[in-house]
């Protein structure tokens, strides 16, 4: 045994690239690895840019002057991106609980052997992968008959449910449940829910873990629901902000101090570097927290690639 | 060997409510608005009280006049250039660029460097593409950008890349393969490290040399991943994103429409017009007809050259 691991290491350790190759393959990887990660820096710097230095010299990589009127200005705003953050907060919590217990309980029914309808199912799941009805239906029936017109759950309700989704929860249930469990459950007079939630649900948390990270990266990256369906900018959430103020950030200013008019507030307001701290604002904490889930993200790929 | 008809019990009973709730949500979001595969051949209008069928009903059968009124504008020819242009585009590097990395990562003698390039490719994959238009505005807004900064500075004369489209040409595929390099690579390379290692060490006592290796041992072990991904993004190619096209452009100047327009923005910015749902329902209609299509061509072409890694 011991002298097998040695040749293998031995094996390993002729079989490795050259250095000079090593070194040019660390190039390419660092060249796309920074041109991957860098506009974010590039953003951050300018966030913190002192406004006169922007507009005389424009956005620099190395700015000549830092300040921190931006991220001030912000806060004296922060009632309206507060709400904004909470909206994010809301639907992305209830639509990601709602979407794993809808996911995975339909992925456990569909990896039951002898259950009934299990051909239904699969196909109820897998028809909808290549065929559609198309964006214009699908627009009329929510707001006709679901009342999606500014009302939250116009931005929860679609994005629950996603064939692959449910894909990847019957392969790993089918694959990781051991059918006598649940069969043993049977016989000592469980029902299949109380099977779900006591047995199941306990065992399962990697899976559910990787769908509560595709369900919420989805919930809180999405805007196209709110540019469809919201109006009502007490229902806006932080990514939907930010799209309406690409163009028009003038109109975050709403809180102009003591002995100023609105037009002089607005006049006065640091608008390139404002532009860009909000958007660190927003990209900072998935900066920060995605190095930490991002095997759970690469777990789900991988589960999902086993055909079934 | 006799198969016998089980009967209905009270575990499929309990299997059914459980899956009730699911199913209820497939009914309204998936298999409801396919009634709408009817739109384009009618001058749907809503009814008001009538609801969705009601309308449906009481519509008019127009026949073949809205795909009539598509074609004849000549508009539909450029959308369906560009949608379908930039996905060729965007499924090559898509696949070419990502197992590149992924098989230049997995040589490396550092895995720790290694580890780390993964973490900084992997970041665009969890940007919106309302940020991404931040991060593009701060390099190429015509005032202020970088880039513009950088051309002044050099006294070079500056650009509105906003209003170029010979630019646009090109940044579409670059910043598609920017946000999704990451994502690739990761996928490539979980597969990579399923492969069985006696394999390569095998290759190495016959003297296989590294290319070799790739050549006869990575690449063939990646093919089911590579031919899964080709399917699924051929599946899409009557779509595109949304975001990229329209967001990242601010909102499609109109100096830039004949590259940047797609059948997705053409059909966003109708609803927001007075267009009638009809027309507006053409070009969606060849997007799901064309998409079952080419799904399920692609699938066939698959399953004729390679039988084991078709995907139906």
């Amino acid at each position: 045994m011991d002298k097998q691991y040695q040749n293998e290491k031995t094996v390993n350790r002729l079989n490795q690239i050259k250095h000079p190759t090593n070194l040019l393959f660390n190039s390419i990887l660092l060249f796309f690895a920074l041109a991957c990660f860098l506009p974010f820096i590039v953003v951050l710097l300018v966030s913190i840019t002192e406004e006169a230095s922007i507009s005389r010299y424009g956005y620099q990589l190395i700015p000549q002057a830092f300040s921190g009127q931006a991220y001030l200005f912000l806060w004296k705003e922060r009632a309206q991106i507060l709400n904004a953050l909470l909206m994010s907060l809301i639907t992305t919590s209830i639509g990601t609980v709602l979407g794993v217990l809808l996911t995975s309980v339909l992925g456990y029914v569909m990896s039951r052997p002898g259950y009934r309808l299990k051909g239904f199912l699969t196909w109820m799941v897998f028809i909808p992968m290549i065929f559609n009805g198309g964006m214009v239906a699908s627009y009329v029936i929510n707001v006709q008959l679901l009342q999606f017109r500014n009302g939250l759950h116009a931005l929860i309700l679609p994005l629950m449910v996603g064939s692959f989704n449910v894909v990847i929860c019957k392969t790993f249930f089918r694959t990781t449940i051991p059918d006598s469990i649940v069969e043993s459950a049977k016989i000592d007079g469980a029902g299949q829910l109380r099977i779900y939630f006591n047995i199941v649900l306990p065992i399962s948390k990697p899976v559910l873990a990787t769908m509560a990270l595709f369900l919420s990266f989805g919930y809180w990256n999405d805007w196209f629901l709110s540019l469809l369906y919201i109006t009502d900018n007490k229902l806006y959430t932080l990514q939907y902000l930010l799209q309406q103020i690409v163009l028009n950030v003038e109109c975050l200013a709403k809180n102009p101090g003591i002995g100023s008019s609105l037009q002089g507030y607005i006049d006065s307001m640091p608008r390139e570097s404002v532009r860009m701290a909000i958007a660190v604002i927003i990209v900072l904490p998935i900066a920060l927290a995605y190095p930490f889930f991002q095997k759970y993200f690469i777990s789900g790929l991988t589960i999902g690639a086993v055909k079934g | 060997m006799h198969v016998r008809k089980k009967k209905w019990t009270r575990d499929d009973t309990e299997l059914t409510l459980l899956a009730a709730p699911t199913s209820l949500w497939y009914l309204i979001f998936c298999y409801l608005p396919m009634f709408g595969v009817v739109l384009p051949f009618l001058s749907f209008k809503i009814v008001p009280g009538a609801g969705f069928f009601g309308s449906i009903l009481r519509s008019e059968f127009v026949g073949l006049k809205n795909f009539a009124y598509l074609f004849r504008g000549g508009q539909i020819w450029i959308l369906l250039r560009n949608t379908i242009g930039y996905n060729i585009v965007f499924i090559i590097l898509g696949i070419v660029v990502p197992v590149t990395l992924a098989i230049i990562i997995s040589m490396l003698r550092n895995q720790r460097g290694a580890k780390a390039y993964q973490t900084m490719m992997f970041f665009p994959h969890f940007l919106s593409w309302v940020v991404v238009s931040y991060f593009v505005y701060a390099f190429l807004n015509a005032q202020n950008g970088i880039v513009v900064s950088m051309q002044k500075a050099a006294g070079v004369a500056t650009s509105n890349f906003y209003r170029e489209p010979n630019f646009w040409i090109f940044a579409f595929p670059l910043l598609n393969l920017w946000k999704g390099v990451g994502n690739g690579m990761v996928v490539y390379l979980a597969a990579i490290t399923g492969i069985d290692g006696s394999l390569y060490e095998a290759a190495v006592i016959d003297g296989a040399t590294k290319p070799q290796q790739v050549r006869y041992i990575t690449l063939p072990s990646l093919k089911p991943m590579m031919i899964m991904m080709f399917i699924l993004s051929v599946g899409r190619i009557f779509y595109s994103d949304f975001g990229l096209f329209y967001q990242v452009t601010q909102g499609i100047p109109r100096s830039i429409y004949n590259v940047s327009a797609t059948i997705d923005t053409f059909v966003y910015q109708s609803l927001r017009s007075s267009m009638p749902y009809g027309m507006i329902a053409a070009p969606t209609f060849i997007q799901s007809v064309a998409c079952c299509v080419t799904i399920l061509l692609a699938n066939a072409l698959i399953r004729r050259i390679d039988p084991d890694n078709a995907l139906i």
